[in-house]
C-alpha cells in the first residue's frame, strides 16, 4: 500500500530525516514510535509534501507520488491527520466535514457524514458548533472523521491519543480498529506504547531521524532491549 | 433637517462602492494573506471597460449587460496576473507582494492613458434610473437610491455564498489554514485564482457602477485605493462585515466631514482611523494576525561593520565624488547632487526597512516635511540655510514621530497601510491647506545664500551631508541600538524578555529615519528652489521602495547603490518615453520576480560563492586523492 525508501527531510539547514524506509501493506495498522523529536511528525509531513525540503522515493497504491503536490498526494488516497488538530474553528462541524470530503474512490470505503456520525457519537450531536467550541476530544474525533470524509486507502495518524483523557483515548482504539474494519490501513505515530500495542500490528521505532526497528509488535515484545534504547523516558 | 436626511442618503450610496471594492480586497487577503495594492487599478479597470460596453452597446440590456460584463472581463485579466504574476510570489516576504501588485497599479495607468486617453470620460445615465424622487422636498436621485439597496444584497449574497456553498466553505476554511485544506485534497492554485478573480469582480463592478455618478479618470485608482485602505484597516482586513460597517462610517464621514471642515474633509476619516486602530488595532471586526513575515530574510552571511579595505575604497569613492566639480559642468553637477540626496533619502528608508523590519509606504512624508519645514523657516522667518535645513529636520523628526507613534503599534501588512494613510493626510494637508502650504502651486523661492548657491558649492554641501548621514546611520546598525532594533525585528518576545521595550526602539528609529529623511528633504528644496505636495506624494515613497530594492534590502549599503542607479533611470526615461509609469511598473515586477536581492545583494552573493570555491578548491587541492 505505502512504500518509502530512502527519505531523508531538513527544516531550513537542519537534516532531520536520514534514509527513512518503511512499508505499510493494505489494512493493516501501524506503529511508529519514538521519543519526543525522533522525527515521527516530520516522516509524515515528508510524506504529504508538506516538508519544503525532502528526497527519496515515497510508492502509494501503486504509483510514485514522491513529487506530486500535497493536494493530489490526498486525491490518491492518502489521508493526513496532524498533530495539532488543526481544525478550522470559525467553521461548523458539518462545514468542516464537508471542507474533507472527496469522490467516491474504489477499492476503498464510502464515507458519509451520517456513518461517521455513527462512529463518533459525540460530534452528531454538535453538527452545527463551531470547531473553536469543541472539547480537545472532540477536536481530535472530528480531525479524523474529517480525513476519512476524503474516503482514503490509507491514514497518517499524529498522536492521536496525545493529551486525551484516557475515556477518550479508548474510544479513538474502538475507531481505529474500526477503520481497520472498513480496510483503511493506518500508520499512527505514538509515544504512548500501552495504546500502541492495543491496535497496531506492526511498530517502527525511529530514533534520531533513523529507523532503529521494524517489526511486529510480538517481536518487539520479545525484545525489551530495543524498547529501553529507544522508548524508555 | 431634510438637508441632512439627504446628506445622509448620499453617503449611504457612495458606501456602496466602496463596499464592493473594500469587501473584494478583504477576501483576496483573507485567503492570499496578500494586500492587493492593484485594486483601485482594477477598479479603475471596471470603470473604463464598462464606459467602452455600455457606449457601444445601446439600451437597458447594453447598460446593464455592459457592467456586468466589464466586470467579467476584468475579473478574467485579474485571474490572469494571479496566475502569471503572484503565484510565484505567494511566499516572498509582504514587501514585494505589495510592491509588484503596485507595479501593476503602474502599468495600469499609462495602459489606461494609452488606450482611453488622458481626458476624462462621462458615462451613460443609468436606463430607467434617470430621474429623482422628492424626499422631504429634496430630489434624490433614483441611481443613488438602487446603490443603497445593492451594497446591503451583495453583502446578503457574499454571506450566502461563504456559507451555503462548497466554494464558500473551502475559502473559509483556507482563510485559516491553507495547508490543511491542501492536505485534504483541495487544490490551492486554483482556489486562490477563483478568490482573486471573486475579489477582482467585485473591484470592478463597483468601478462601473460609478459610471452614471461620476466621470472616469486615470486617477480614480489611487483616489479609492487610499479610501479603501481606510476601510479595511477600520473594518479589519479579511471580514466583510467589517468592510460593509466601515464603509459605511467611511462614506458617512465623507459626506458629512464636507459641511463640517470642506477644506480638509479627508482629516477627519484618518482621524477616525487613528482612534479606532489605537482602541482596537486589528479594526473592528478584525483578528489579531500572526507574526509578520520579516522583510529582511535570514541572512547566512551576517552584516558586519567595513574592514580595512573596504574603508579604503569608501573613501576613494568619497574622494573621487569630491573631485566631480573638476570635471563636470553645472547640469550634471545639479543632477549628482540630486543623486546624493536621493541616496540619503534612501539610506534612511533602508534603515527603517532593514534594521528596523519597519515597512513604511509612506516615508516621503518625512521628506517632504523636511521640505516645508525649511521653506517656512526661509521664507516667514528669514533663517538662514544652515537654519531652514534644521528647522526641517525639525519639522519631520516631530511628523515622523507624530505619526511614528500610531504606525509601530502595528506589523506587517497594517504598518504599510498605516505609513501610507498618514502620508496621504501630510499629502492632503500640503494640497488643501492652500493659504500656507501654497497648495498646488508650492512654495518658490528657497534658494541657498550666496555663498552656496553655485552648483559646485552646493554639491559638495550635498556630498558632505550625504556622507555624513549614510555614515552616522551606519555607525547606528553596528551600535548598541542597532543590535536591539535587529533582535526586536527577529524575535519580538525573546527581546523584550531580556528587557528591550520593541515600540519605544522602534519609535525612535522611525523618528530617526524620519529626521534623516527630513535632512534629504530640506536640502532638495534648497537645491530645485521649491517645495511642491509631490515631494511627500505616494509615488515619492513608491520610488524610495524601488531603491532599497534595486539595490538589495538584504544589505546595509545597497539603497546608494539603488538610489544612484534608480534616480539616473528615472532621469534617462523621463526624456526618452511618455511610458515611464509602464517601464517603471515592467521594472518592480521583474525587479521583485526575478531579482529579489537588488544589485547589491545578488553581487555580493556572488563575490561570496567564488571565494567558497576558490577556497574549497584550496582545501581539496591540500588533500590527497580519495
Amino acid at each position: 500500500m505505502l512504500e518509502v525508501t530512502g527519505l531523508n527531510g531538513w527544516y531550513g539547514p537542519a537534516h532531520i530525516l536520514f534514509d527513512v524506509d518503511l512499508t505499510v501493506g493494505p489494512g493493516e495498522v501501524v506503529a511508529l514510535l519514538g521519543r519526543n523529536g525522533a522525527g515521527k511528525s516530520t516522516t509524515f509531513r515528508a510524506v504529504v509534501g508538506l516538508l519544503a525540503k525532502r528526497s527519496g522515493r515515497v510508492r502509494f497504491a501503486g504509483r510514485d507520488i514522491s513529487d506530486l503536490p500535497t493536494h493530489d498526494i490526498a486525491r490518491a488516497g492518502l489521508g493526513y491527520v496532524p498533530e495539532d488538530r488543526r481544525i478550522f474553528t470559525e467553521l461548523t462541524v458539518a462545514e468542516n466535514l464537508e471542507v474533507g470530503r472527496q469522490p467516491a474512490r474504489a477499492g476503498a470505503a464510502t464515507w458519509t457524514p451520517e456513518r461517521l456520525f455513527e462512529l463518533f457519537p459525540n460530534l452528531g450531536a454538535m453538527r452545527t458548533r463551531p470547531g473553536g467550541r469543541m472539547s480537545g476530544g472532540e477536536q481530535q474525533m472530528l480531525t479524523i472523521a474529517r480525513t476519512l470524509m476524503g474516503n482514503p486507502k490509507l491514514v497518517l495518524l499524529d498522536e492521536p491519543s496525545e493529551g486525551l483523557a484516557p475515556k477518550i483515548v479508548e474510544e479513538m482504539a474502538t475507531a481505529i480498529l474500526a477503520m481497520k474494519g472498513e480496510g483503511v490501513s493506518v500508520v499512527l505515530s505514538e509515544q504512548n506504547l500501552h495504546f500502541a500495542r492495543l491496535i497496531s500490528d506492526r511498530a517502527i521505532i525511529i530514533e534520531r531521524g533513523r529507523v532503529r526497528f521494524d517489526g511486529t509488535m510480538a517481536e518487539l515484545e520479545a525484545r525489551p532491549e530495543v524498547r529501553d534504547a529507544y522508548l524508555a523516558v | 433637517m431634510s438637508f441632512l436626511l439627504v446628506q445622509f442618503l448620499t453617503g449611504l450610496a457612495g458606501a456602496c462602492s466602496l463596499f464592493l471594492v473594500a469587501s473584494g480586497l478583504s477576501i483576496i487577503f483573507g485567503v492570499t494573506r496578500i494586500v492587493n495594492f492593484a485594486h483601485g487599478a482594477f477598479y479603475m479597470a471596471g470603470a473604463y471597460v464598462a464606459y467602452s460596453l455600455t457606449t457601444r452597446f445601446s439600451g437597458g440590456l447594453g447598460f446593464w449587460g455592459g457592467l456586468v460584463a466589464a466586470a467579467l472581463v476584468v475579473a478574467a485579466l485579474g485571474a490572469l496576473i494571479e496566475i502569471v504574476l503572484l503565484r510565484r510570489i505567494y511566499h516572498a516576504p509582504e514587501l514585494f507582494q505589495l510592491l509588484a501588485t503596485f507595479g501593476v497599479t503602474l502599468i495600469f495607468q499609462d495602459l489606461s492613458v494609452m488606450i482611453w486617453g488622458p481626458e476624462d470620460l462621462v458615462g451613460r445615465r443609468a436606463p430607467g434610473l434617470q430621474g429623482a424622487v422628492d424626499v422631504f422636498g429634496q430630489a434624490v436621485p433614483l441611481y443613488d437610491l438602487f446603490l443603497i439597496v445593492l451594497g446591503p444584497t451583495v453583502l446578503g449574497l457574499l454571506w450566502l455564498l461563504f456559507h451555503r456553498t462548497r466554494f464558500g466553505i473551502l475559502v473559509r476554511a483556507a482563510t485559516q489554514d491553507r495547508d490543511m485544506v491542501a492536505a485534504l485534497g483541495v487544490n490551492q492554485k486554483w482556489l486562490f485564482t477563483a478568490v482573486f478573480g471573486l475579489g477582482i469582480f467585485l473591484a470592478a463592478l463597483g468601478g462601473a457602477l460609478q459610471l452614471p455618478r461620476d466621470a472616469v479618470s486615470h486617477t480614480m485608482d489611487l483616489r479609492i485605493i487610499v479610501e479603501v485602505f481606510v476601510v479595511v484597516v477600520v473594518g479589519g482586513l479579511g471580514s466583510v462585515t467589517g468592510a460593509f460597517v466601515a464603509a459605511l462610517l467611511v462614506s458617512e464621514l465623507n459626506a458629512f466631514g464636507i459641511l463640517v471642515l470642506p477644506q480638509i474633509s479627508l482629516v477627519l476619516v484618518f482621524a477616525v482611523m487613528a482612534v479606532v486602530l489605537v482602541v482596537r488595532p486589528f479594526g473592528l471586526f478584525g483578528k489579531a494576525e500572526g507574526p509578520a513575515r520579516p522583510a529582511v530574510a535570514a541572512t547566512i552571511r551576517p552584516w558586519r561593520v567595513f574592514g580595512p579595505r573596504e574603508r579604503l575604497a569608501v573613501a576613494a569613492a568619497v574622494g573621487l565624488a569630491a573631485l566631480l566639480p573638476l570635471v563636470a559642468g553645472n547640469y550634471l553637477l545639479a543632477v549628482a547632487a540630486e543623486l546624493l540626496i536621493f541616496a540619503l533619502f534612501a539610506a534612511s528608508l533602508q534603515f527603517l526597512m532593514s534594521t528596523g523590519g519597519l515597512v513604511s509606504f509612506g516615508h516621503a512624508a518625512y521628506f517632504g516635511l523636511g521640505g516645508y519645514g525649511a521653506a517656512f523657516a526661509s521664507k516667514a522667518f528669514g533663517l538662514p540655510m544652515a537654519g531652514a535645513v534644521a528647522a526641517g529636520i525639525g519639522l519631520a523628526a516631530t511628523g515622523a514621530a507624530l505619526f511614528g507613534w500610531f504606525c509601530v503599534r502595528l506589523s506587517g501588512v497594517y504598518f504599510a497601510m498605516l505609513t501610507l494613510a498618514f502620508a496621504q493626510i501630510a499629502w492632503s494637508v500640503a494640497f488643501q491647506w492652500t493659504a500656507v502650504t501654497g497648495g498646488d502651486n508650492g512654495l518658490l523661492g528657497i534658494w541657498p545664500p550666496a555663498w552656496a548657491s553655485s552648483p559646485r558649492v552646493f554639491y559638495l554641501v550635498a556630498l558632505a551631508a550625504a556622507v555624513a548621514g549614510i555614515a552616522a546611520l551606519r555607525i547606528l546598525v553596528f551600535s548598541p541600538f542597532g543590535y536591539g532594533l535587529r533582535a526586536v525585528r527577529d524575535s519580538t518576545l525573546r527581546a523584550e524578555s531580556i528587557g528591550l521595550d520593541r515600540i519605544r526602539m522602534q519609535w525612535a528609529a522611525f523618528t530617526l529615519a524620519g529626521a534623516v529623511a527630513g535632512l534629504a528633504g530640506a536640502l532638495f528644496a534648497f537645491l530645485k528652489g521649491s517645495v511642491f505636495p509631490d515631494n511627500l506624494g505616494i509615488p515619492l515613497s513608491v520610488d524610495g521602495l524601488v531603491m532599497v530594492l534595486l539595490g538589495g534590502v538584504e544589505t546595509v549599503s545597497g539603497a546608494v547603490v539603488g538610489a544612484l542607479v534608480f534616480r539616473t533611470l528615472t532621469i534617462l526615461l523621463m526624456s526618452y518615453t511618455d511610458a515611464s509609469k509602464l517601464v517603471l511598473g515592467l521594472l518592480i515586477v521583474v525587479l521583485v520576480v526575478a531579482f529579489p536581492r537588488g544589485i547589491v545583494g545578488s553581487l555580493s552573493e556572488f563575490l561570496a560563492r567564488r571565494q567558497d570555491r576558490a577556497a574549497t578548491a584550496r582545501a581539496g587541492a591540500l588533500k590527497p586523492a580519495e
